[in-house]
């Protein structure tokens, strides 16, 4: 199953583990990226954390930790290749996997439909 | 959207074309095209980017001392603008142009700008000014109130700025104006077009060869879709325009060089003339005579982190040892270097290309060193 934010990050739903990535939305608004930080596996952060960094050739964004949870991988192609967030973000440009610490965060985000509607108004 | 933004004559051009646009200086302006800046500023590297540039302020300085074209008419013009900065004018070549400031009392800079002399013996005791467009209601300003009784200011807001940047910038320019091509480097001709009459001056903000072109509003679309027709040339936008100049070591006004910079703190010493070193006779003549005997107290340097995370604007940097020793006034990622690169300022004692310093990114101390500009040659046409 997968969820969306309104800061326009997907989350694929693999039991107590999340996959965690930028909506092709968000990768458009970012332009080219050329430069990702990701957070060190072990660390964990409550939601809406700044939790990774995205730059782009203009400026720099922080990417907000969409739950709670303990981060168990982080996905470095996208650390040596920037440019695969614009390429593929909803694919192989996942940004990490996060352990849920409370799956009820998780009934609040949006599924598809809803946030295909809150695309049209944004 | 906001009401109040002003629109420059390309506007609708740039909404058809499916540029992203933003508030630059109080304009609605394209800060990139579909492209996408990456793209954009290689493309500029590598064949023609057309920008533009029509917020910026046009000018004509006219003495009012003598007519034009009279003996000595050039020099009346010239002295009147060197109280207000220190480029030698008074020696610039008939049709020629220099970049030079406007300084303060303190000898910090007001704006920087291009000045052209033109070619023609009639308009002798002319001057055609081309200044920021965030600047330019203040230097018109400040021009009209220094100067009144000496020479009169004709603002030429009838007139669009339009520049084509690049490798093919020359040959793609010729097709429609023949004879542009044999201009060199920081040279302006007039030029009829269909009957339009064109300033081309042979100048840019990408360290790349190309053309300004000052064209009448009226015909500024046709233009600008006639030049974007030919195969070699694209749209390019802010976002691009900002990493040329970065890359090719030009100044941002307001970020790189501010109203407390001197044009010797900001290395640009190459703005003020030989002669005006030794008479002065320009705002702020006191510091700077003294920071070119002396050296400045601080200098802007090109910075090269050694990692991959870019350094913004703002980003304070300090020596090895943790002492904060200045800050990175323009920074991002170069395109065509390939990593990212900046441009600050630093103390004296960390000037010198090679340096090691550390930048305080995110609150983490990335390692840098002071480096040559620009970062991405000039490739500038001188004949």
């Amino acid at each position: 199953m997968i969820k969306y934010t309104n800061e326009h990050e997907w989350l694929r739903i693999e039991g107590d583990i999340v996959v965690i990535g930028v909506t092709p939305y968000a990768a458009e608004q970012l332009g080219d990226v050329v430069f990702v930080e990701l957070p060190d596996v072990g660390k964990s952060f409550s939601q809406n954390d700044d939790m990774a960094v995205v730059e782009s050739v203009k400026a720099a964004s922080d990417v907000y930790a969409p739950i709670s949870g303990e981060i168990v991988e982080v996905n470095d192609v996208i650390v040596e290749e920037p440019s695969k967030v614009n390429e593929d973000p909803a694919g192989e440009a996942w940004f990490v996997k996060m352990r849920v610490s409370d799956s009820s965060q998780l009934d609040a985000l949006m599924d598809e439909a809803a946030y295909k509607e809150f695309l049209e108004n944004v | 959207m906001k009401t109040d933004l002003k629109y420059t004559p390309l506007h609708p051009l740039h909404l058809s074309l499916g540029a992203k646009m933003v508030e630059f200086a109080g304009y609605d302006m394209p800060v990139q095209y579909p492209l996408g800046v990456m793209k954009e500023h290689l493309h500029t590297r590598t064949k023609a980017g057309f920008f533009d540039v029509s917020h910026m302020g046009q000018a004509f300085l006219t003495t009012t001392e003598c007519a034009l074209g009279d003996e000595g008419a050039h020099e009346k013009i010239a002295a009147a603008i060197e109280s207000m900065v220190p480029g030698e004018i008074r020696k610039l070549k008939k049709g020629g142009l220099r970049y030079s400031v406007f300084l303060n009392e303190e000898g910090g800079v007001l704006d920087d700008l291009m000045i052209t002399r033109p070619g023609r013996e009639d308009l002798q005791g002319m001057l055609y000014l081309v200044v920021n467009a965030a600047m330019k209601a203040r230097d018109f300003a400040l021009i009209q109130e220094k100067l009144a009784g000496r020479a009169t200011l004709k603002i030429a807001d009838d007139r669009s700025l339009l520049a084509l940047q690049g490798p093919a910038a020359s040959d793609a320019l010729e097709k429609m104006v023949p004879g542009v091509s044999s201009q060199t480097f920081m040279t302006m001709r007039p030029y009829e077009w269909a009957g339009v009459p064109l300033i081309i001056s042979r100048c840019g903000y990408t360290g790349e060869d190309g053309f300004e072109i000052s064209v009448p509003n009226s015909h500024a679309e046709e233009f600008a879709r006639l030049l974007l027709s030919h195969r070699a040339v694209e749209a390019i936008g802010l976002g691009a325009r900002d990493s040329l100049r970065l890359e090719a070591g030009l100044c941002l006004y307001g970020h790189d060089l501010t109203a407390e910079t001197s044009p010797v703190e900001g290395n640009i010493k190459f703005a003020i003339g030989k002669r005006r070193r030794q008479e002065g006779g320009f705002p702020g003549a006191e510091r700077i005579q003294r920071e070119l005997s002396e050296g400045p107290s601080r200098l802007r340097v090109g910075v090269l982190p050694e990692g991959r995370a870019p350094a913004r604007e703002g980003t304070v940097i300090q020596s090895v040892d943790g002492e904060s020793i200045g800050v990175i006034t323009s920074g991002g990622f170069g395109p065509t270097s390939g990593c990212p690169v900046a441009m600050g300022y630093v103390t004296a004692p960390f000037m010198d290309t090679g340096t090691e310093v550390h930048l305080m990114v995110r609150g983490k101390a990335m390692p840098a060193r002071i480096a040559d500009m620009p970062f991405a040659p000039h490739n500038y046409f001188r004949g």
